[in-house]
């Protein structure tokens, strides 16, 4: 038998159906919708009268719209439109019957970070949502990717997708990180080497030395930024730490289940000859923390290096440079670490976990954001908050005059109430940059938690590394 | 959906880079539970201030391309989010297809759930069709899905690619979820060996 990528063993054992020109059905295991992207396609099951096939593999959760302020709690959510698609995601999981985590849940929060933490998302899966950060449970070497609500539907209706395989990508960091460098500055990296279409039509495999010795919560913030990368989905082979993660979650398997599906993880990972389509090797002692000071994830920079010049560029990039300094309110050979902040987010689906958490608290103990700054962090889900409050993190965040709110999306993409002014400029550990992104004009730079945490307390952008 | 034959349009030229499908249809308006009626806010803060008011030099607020059915737009158009709301947007404006040299993946696959061709061709071909785009009214743009042609004002052709069951679904306007519910039995067989198989799952 021929060599196999990881991604080939897990595709291999989900095809339901192939035609003769390579179209196939790809079986579903995990099905994960929330309020934003689903409401049409529950409302076309309804107008066929068609039915959810697999309802216990389906999963949902309201994450982008919900109010992370304490008034939520009441129940209420003061935007008209928000509270209806909240509601009709209420209304779709008791009309279909599919597990559901309502808005005050405990259990509730971003749907990337409840899907592992319940045990939902197990090695070998494949996984979809229609929501691009779905390349998160790629940590757990599931095959995990974004779609559109017209798939959702047909996942809904069908428990397949009609796909095409994508080719093999190799991204492999070597060696070991130095201190004050993280998995978010690892995933940033790659994605300024690659850019923003450097994966696309790639399913991605992340692997050597530095990405082993990262925890699961630090792969899932690698394999979440796949999709900036251009990759619907990023994979990292299961190990040790992935089944020391999953092991008793409520939803993994026990007992002689567990044995089983034991046995067939350790089976996936890629074999010895494989062939790869395109490969990048980084050094992991070569990344240092980054910062974006563009409008494109791919507008990546050590926190150490001066704004770039439009002419450094070429084609087509010149023109979006310019653009991007001009809507950023930049300067060409303006340090980095000049760029004054006004706000901080600490939250997302790439940086809400509470080892995330800890890193940013470790910056911040006993210290106070600079006066006029406004800084929150929003948990990735209720148990998120829950374990933060019992260790003592929230104190720490609250002492300093961080703003300590309830579980969901936020600010990432500002569909709630929480959102940047014309102007603002944030430091965030979201994943996108993009004009508008954060709210009308607003101007955003992407950083890893502790980075986000060292730009509080300055109030400008800051190299960790002289804090620690 | 609609069926995809052949349109002979006015192409508008946004020569940018990376357009997102933030910039297409901003988060604002992802809060509706309906699919039509987005095309008022397509491009929204590109092509509105705070007040509603126009911008006079955004493309599409230009006489000439106001009717536009086709985008010639920059190097991987659609990238970011999945929202399925950017093609419903761009189809309910009124645009039928998008040329460009790459598309992210997810957006590329949304728009042909909804009759919109999303054309690949080289950058020197997409470079002759921004310039006869930006001709604006007197340059109508002929793409043919049938015999994968991109037609210039000037009758200058492009040939393009196109995956063979994306292009007969686009042209017969099948509904992908009827055409998956014939094989059902193929899905039955595999859920029951993969039961069998992976008993946790």
């Amino acid at each position: 038998m021929s060599p196999k990528t990881l991604y080939d063993k897990i595709w291999d054992a989900h095809v339901a159906h192939e035609s003769d020109d390579g179209t196939c059905l790809l079986y579903i295991d995990r099905h994960l919708v929330h309020e934003v992207t689903s409401p049409q396609a529950f409302e076309g099951l309804r107008m066929t009268g068609r039915k959810v096939r697999a309802p216990e593999k389906t999963i949902a959760v309201p994450d982008h719209n919900v109010p992370t302020t304490l008034e939520r709690l009441e129940g209420i959510i003061s935007n008209e439109e928000g509270r209806i698609q909240v509601e009709a995601l209420d209304k779709n999981a008791k009309d279909f019957g599919i597990h559901y985590y309502p808005m005050n849940d405990l259990r509730q929060g971003i749907v990337h970070i409840v899907g592992p933490e319940q045990g939902w998302t197990l090695p070998g899966m494949t996984v979809v949502c229609g929501d691009s950060h779905t390349a998160t449970h790629g940590a757990f070497g599931a095959l995990a990717h974004g779609i559109g609500t017209s798939e959702v539907e047909h996942v809904l209706a069908t428990q397949t997708l009609i796909q095409k395989k994508s080719k093999n990508m190799k991204v492999e960091i070597t060696g070991k990180l130095r201190p004050g460098v993280t998995a978010k500055d690892i995933t940033l990296a790659v994605i300024g080497a690659t850019g923003t279409a450097g994966g696309t039509g790639y399913v991605i495999e992340y692997c050597g030395e530095a990405i082993r010795d990262l925890s699961m919560e630090g792969r899932m913030t690698v394999c979440n930024m796949a999709i900036e990368g251009g990759a619907r989905a990023g994979l990292i082979a299961p190990d040790e730490k992935t089944y020391t993660y999953v092991k008793g979650r409520p939803h993994a398997p026990k007992g002689a289940d567990w044995d089983k599906a034991l046995e067939w993880w350790k089976t996936l990972y890629t074999d010895e000859g494989a062939q790869w389509d395109k490969a990048i090797t980084l050094k992991g002692e070569d990344i240092q923390p980054v910062v974006t000071w563009g409008t494109s994830p791919e507008d990546v920079l050590p926190i150490t290096a001066t704004v770039p010049a439009p002419e450094s560029f070429t084609g087509g990039k010149v023109e979006a440079v310019k653009r991007a300094l001009d809507y950023m309110g930049l300067t060409p050979g303006q340090k980095l670490t000049d760029i004054q902040i006004d706000t901080v987010f600490i939250g997302s689906c790439t940086n809400g976990r509470i080892e995330d958490l800890r890193a940013a608290a470790a910056i911040v103990k006993g210290k106070k954001i600079k006066d006029g700054m406004r800084a929150m962090v929003v948990p990735g889900s209720g148990l998120v908050r829950k374990q933060a409050e019992e260790e003592g993190i929230a104190q720490i965040f609250t002492d300093a005059g961080f703003e300590w709110r309830l579980a969901g999306c936020s600010m990432c993409l500002a569909m709630n109430p929480d959102q940047l002014a014309p102007g603002e400029r944030c430091a965030s550990t979201s994943n996108r940059n993009y004009e508008g992104r954060q709210g009308y004009k607003g101007r955003t730079h992407l950083v890893s938690p502790a980075m986000a945490a060292a730009a509080a307390i300055t109030g400008h952008l800051t190299d960790v590394r002289e804090m620690m | 959906m609609d069926k995809f034959t052949q349109i002979s349009g006015i192409a508008a030229p946004m020569p940018l880079v990376n357009i997102d499908t933030d910039m297409i249809i901003p988060k604002q308006f992802l809060k509706t539970i309906k699919r039509s009626g987005l095309g008022k806010n397509l491009f929204d803060e590109m092509r509105f201030d705070r007040d509603g008011k126009e911008n006079p030099d955004f493309v599409l607020n230009k006489p000439q391309y106001r009717q536009a059915q086709i985008l010639v737009a920059g190097d991987n158009f659609g990238c970011g989010s999945s929202r399925e709301h950017a093609p419903w947007a761009l189809l309910d404006f009124g645009i039928r297809a998008v040329i460009s040299t790459s598309y992210a993946d997810i957006f590329y696959n949304n728009c042909f759930k909804n009759g919109i061709l999303p054309i690949v061709l080289p950058p020197e071909a997409v470079a002759v069709l921004m310039k006869d785009a930006e001709k604006g009214a007197n340059a109508r743009i002929e793409v043919d899905l049938e015999n994968q042609t991109v037609t210039a004002s000037d009758g200058e052709a492009f040939h393009f690619e196109i995956d063979a069951f994306k292009k007969h679904c686009l042209l017969n306007g099948l509904d992908d979820i009827g055409l998956t519910m014939e094989k059902a039995a193929s899905i039955d067989t595999f859920e029951a060996s993969a039961a069998a198989a992976r008993p946790w799952v």
